[in-house]
C-alpha cells in the first residue's frame, strides 16, 4: 500500500486550473521530487498533502485514510516553507524540541531526541545560538531538524534549499538526501532545479499546467523524455526540425533544412509529416577532420563559453542550423577556438523524435 | 568605456570589516564578477564602487577621476538590482524614459534614445505593456535598459539574475554578455553563482570574509586555482591531506597514507611539509592505465545526474573521494560495493599549505 497517494485531485483558483487530475502514488521511504517551471502547480501539490489547502475534487490518501477533512496536524506529515520559519526569539534548541515539547513527550525522551537530531544535521555545538546568529545553511539545517523532531514520518519540503547560494545549495543536497533515508522518512520535494531532482530523488515527478507531464527515476526522466517540454526542462536539448523522409527497420531518416538527413533509432510517423529531433547538448561530440558517415556534419565554432567544469560549443553547420555542444572537461580534453573548422556527430540511438508541436515548437518550449 | 579603479578600499559595519584593504582595477571595456558566500563582502563591494555607500578609507577611481566624494548620479553608471525595481503603474515606455523625464529632458531628446534602447532589448512590440504582464526576464531587460538610457558605460549588475528561474538565469547570461559587448561597457556583477560567472565573465574575482582571494580568467582559475578556498568554492574539488616525501624536477611526491602516493606536477613546498591537494572529479579517469597515480578503492555510493554520474570511492586508507564521469552510450557498468581503479595525471593534481585552522574549516561556506 502506498504511503501517500491522489486520486484525481483537481484544484482551481478562479480561472486557473492548478491541479487538473492528479494521479500519484508515493512509496513509504520513497524521496519523491516534484519537478517544474513557475505556475506548473508545484506548491498547490504539496499544500494539497499538507492539508493547507483542500481539493476540490479527487481524494487523498495517507496510510491508507482519507484525509480530505483531517487537518493538517494529523496527517504525520509536516510542511516546510521556503523561507525557513524559525522562532526568531528561541534558541536552536528550544526551537527544535518545540514539536516534541507541545506534544508533552517525556523530558528525557525531549532531550534525547533533540540531542540527536542536532547532531544529525551537524549543529550539536550550535544549541543555544539564535537564528539570527546562524547563516542561511545554517538556518535552513535547525528547520530541517525541527521538521524531523516533530516526528512526522512525511516531510514536504517547499523549494527547501531556495533561499541558499548555489555553491552551499549543491552541497547540502545528498546531506538532505541522507537524513531522510538514514530517517527511514518520506519525502516530497518541490524544486525548479531539475539538477537538485535529478541528484535526489528516487523519482521525478515533471509537472506542467497543473499535469504530470512524466513520471518515473531520475534516469528515465532524463534518457527517455516523453516530451519536447520534459526534454527541454530536464537536461535541455538541441531541437532540430525536419520532414520524416524514410522509415526503415533500424530506424528514420529526417530531412532537415538544407536538405541534410538526420539518421534517428526511433520509428513511427507518416512519410512526409513535420517532426523534431532533440539532441543532448552532451550527445553532441566536436572533432576534426573530414564529415563521414550519418551524423557527422561539418560546421564552425561560432562561441565557446567555459561554464565551470564544461565547456559549451555553439556550432554553426554549413545548412545553417546552430546546435550546441557540452564538454566535460577531462584528462583528454581538446579546446577548439572561434572560428575553427570542426566535426559534429551524434549517435542515432541518442536523438529523440517527436512530432511537431501544434502549437509552434518555438512556444512550446518558451513556455519554460 | 571607463576603467574603474579600487585603491586600499575599506568599509566597516561595526565589529564586521566588509571590505578589508580592497584593490582592484577594472579595465576599459572588460566583464568582472564578483562571487563569494554569503557575508563575504561583494555587494559591499558594488556599493561603494557605485556610491550607495562611502568607504571608511581608500580611493575610488572611475576613468582616472577619484570619485569619493561625488554622489550616484553624476558618476556615469547604471545600476541593476536583484529585486527588478521597474515602477509597477508605469509602462515599459514611461519606465525607460524615466530617467531623462526627471533630469528634465523634453520628450522629444528622450524619444530617440528609447526607441534604440527598446530594440537594443528586443521589446520594441511591448512598449506599452506593465511590467506585470511582462515574464521575470522581460522585466529585467527592462531594467538594464532603464540603467544604461542615461548612456552610462560602466554598467553594475547587482545579482541582475538572482530573482529568476534557473532556465531563464542562463538564456539571459548570454544576452547581457553580448550587450555589454556590443555596447562597449566596461560591466561589474556581482553574484552568489559560481558558474553564471564563469559564463559570463572576462575575469572573475573572487572573495572571502572582506578580501579579494584571488582574481582570474575563468579557465586558469578554475583549472589552476591558486588559493584552496577558491578550488572549493569554484567546481567541485576532491580534497586529501598529505606530506611531501620527494621533490624533483617533475613535481612532488605527496604521500596521503601508508603506500599511498600521489605525484604533482607543483613544486612549491619542501620535503616534509604538510599539504592538502586538490583534483577536480571530472579529471580522474577510471580504469588501469600507464599514468603514475593510481587510486584504488571501493564504490560505496553511485549518483545519477542527468548525463553524469558521479562515484563515490572509499580509498584503501579510507579517505573519500569523488570521480565524475559522463555517461556513454552504454550506461555505467559500476555499482555500490565494486573495487575499481582510479588515475590522476600529475598536472591537475594541485597542491596547497595545509591549513592551519584545519581542512574543513578553511573551507567552510557558512
Amino acid at each position: 500500500m502506498p504511503l501517500i497517494r491522489l486520486a484525481n485531485v483537481s484544484k482551481r483558483f478562479g480561472e486557473i486550473t492548478a491541479l487538473d487530475h492528479i494521479d500519484l502514488s508515493i512509496e513509504d521511504g520513497e524521496y519523491v521530487c516534484v519537478l517544474g517551471p513557475t505556475g506548473a502547480g508545484k506548491t498547490t501539490l504539496l499544500r494539497t498533502i499538507a492539508g493547507l489547502l483542500e481539493p476540490d475534487e479527487g481524494e487523498i490518501y495517507i496510510e491508507g485514510r482519507l484525509v480530505n477533512k483531517v487537518p493538517p496536524e494529523e496527517r504525520s506529515a509536516v510542511y516546510m516553507f521556503q523561507q525557513f520559519a524559525l522562532f526568531p526569539h528561541m534558541n536552536v534548541w528550544d526551537n527544535v524540541s518545540f514539536g516534541p515539547f507541545i506534544k508533552n513527550w517525556e523530558n528525557d525522551k525531549v532531550e534525547r531526541v533533540t540531542s540527536e537530531i542536532l547532531d544529525m544535521v551537524r549543529l550539536g555545538g550550535r544549541r543555544d545560538a539564535l537564528p539570527s546568529e546562524l547563516s542561511g545553511g545554517m538556518q535552513q539545517r535547525v528547520a530541517l531538524a525541527r521538521g524531523i523532531a516533530s516526528g512526522a514520518r512525511i516531510l514536504l519540503l517547499d523549494e527547501p534549499l531556495g533561499a541558499l547560494d548555489a555553491r552551499l545549495r549543491v552541497e547540502l543536497r545528498s546531506q538532505l538526501r541522507r537524513l531522510v533515508k538514514d530517517q527511514r522518512l518520506t519525502a516530497v520535494h518541490v524544486t525548479h532545479d531539475q539538477e537538485e531532482a535529478l541528484m535526489i530523488a528516487d523519482r521525478v515527478v515533471v509537472l506542467r499546467n497543473g499535469m504530470i507531464e512524466q513520471i518515473g527515476p531520475p534516469h528515465t526522466v532524463y534518457s527517455k523524455p516523453q516530451s519536447i517540454f520534459v526534454a527541454s526542462f530536464v537536461g535541455g536539448a538541441n531541437f532540430i526540425e525536419g520532414n520524416l523522409a524514410k522509415v526503415e527497420d533500424s530506424g528514420s531518416l529526417i530531412e532537415v533544412r538544407g536538405g541534410l538527413q538526420i539518421r534517428v533509432s526511433g520509428r513511427g510517423g507518416t512519410i512526409g509529416e513535420r517532426v523534431v529531433v532533440a539532441v543532448r547538448l552532451e550527445d553532441v561530440s566536436v572533432g576534426s577532420g573530414e564529415a563521414v558517415g550519418s551524423n557527422n556534419l561539418s560546421g564552425r565554432i561560432e562561441s565557446a563559453t567555459f561554464i565551470g567544469g564544461s565547456i559549451e560549443y555553439t556550432i554553426r553547420l554549413e545548412n545553417d542550423i546552430v546546435l550546441t555542444s557540452k564538454i566535460l572537461l577531462s584528462d583528454a580534453f581538446k579546446a577548439y577556438k572561434t572560428g575553427e573548422r570542426v566535426v559534429v556527430s551524434f549517435l542515432p540511438d541518442r536523438c529523440y523524435l517527436f512530432p511537431y508541436p501544434k502549437i509552434g515548437l518555438p512556444k512550446e518550449i518558451e513556455a519554460i | 568605456m571607463p576603467e574603474v579603479k579600487l585603491v586600499n578600499v575599506t568599509k566597516r559595519y561595526g565589529k564586521i570589516v566588509a571590505n578589508d584593504n580592497v584593490n582592484l582595477t577594472i579595465k576599459d571595456g572588460e566583464y568582472v564578477s564578483v562571487i563569494g558566500p554569503s557575508g563575504c563582502g561583494k555587494t559591499t563591494l558594488i556599493k561603494n564602487t557605485a556610491g550607495i555607500i562611502r568607504p571608511d578609507r581608500g580611493e575610488i577611481y572611475i576613468d582616472g577621476e577619484l570619485v569619493n566624494d561625488l554622489p550616484i548620479e553624476d558618476r556615469g553608471i547604471g545600476y541593476v538590482f536583484q529585486n527588478i525595481a521597474l515602477f509597477p503603474h508605469m509602462t515599459v515606455w514611461d519606465n525607460i524614459t524615466y530617467g531623462p523625464r526627471v533630469r528634465g529632458w523634453s520628450p522629444e531628446e528622450a524619444r530617440p534614445l528609447a526607441i534604440e534602447m527598446l530594440e537594443m532589448i528586443k521589446l520594441s512590440a511591448r512598449s506599452d505593456a506593465y511590467p506585470y504582464e511582462l515574464s521575470g526576464g522581460t522585466q529585467q531587460k527592462t531594467a538594464v535598459a532603464r540603467a544604461l538610457i542615461s548612456r552610462a558605460e560602466l554598467l553594475l549588475l547587482d545579482e541582475p539574475l538572482g530573482a529568476l528561474d534557473i532556465k531563464v538565469r542562463g538564456r539571459l547570461r548570454y544576452e547581457l554578455r553580448r550587450l555589454v559587448k556590443d555596447l562597449r561597457l566596461t560591466a561589474l556583477h556581482v553574484t552568489h553563482d559560481q558558474e553564471e560567472a564563469m559564463s559570463i565573465s572576462d575575469r572573475v574575482v573572487v572573495m572571502k570574509s572582506g578580501r579579494i582571494v584571488e582574481a582570474g580568467k575563468p579557465f586558469d582559475l578554475y583549472t589552476r586555482p591558486n588559493n584552496i578556498f577558491t578550488a572549493n568554492f569554484v567546481g567541485e574539488a576532491n580534497f586529501l591531506k598529505g606530506v611531501v616525501t620527494q621533490v624533483s624536477d617533475e613535481g612532488c611526491l605527496v604521500e596521503i597514507a601508508d603506500g599511498l602516493q600521489l605525484m604533482t606536477d607543483s613544486r612549491d613546498e619542501r620535503v616534509g611539509d604538510l599539504v592538502a591537494i586538490a583534483f577536480r572529479p571530472e579529471f580522474a579517469s577510471i580504469g588501469d592505465n600507464e599514468m603514475s597515480n593510481k587510486l584504488t578503492g571501493n564504490v560505496v555510493d553511485v549518483i545519477y545526474s542527468g548525463s553524469i554520474v558521479r562515484l563515490k570511492v572509499e580509498l584503501t586508507n579510507g579517505d573519500l573521494i569523488v570521480v565524475k564521469k559522463v555517461l556513454g552510450f552504454q550506461r555505467t557498468g559500476f555499482g555500490i560495493g565494486d573495487s575499481i581503479t582510479v588515475n590522476i595525471s600529475p598536472r591537475n593534481i594541485l597542491m596547497y599549505p595545509y591549513p592551519k585552522e584545519g581542512l574543513y574549516k578553511e573551507l567552510a561556506l557558512d
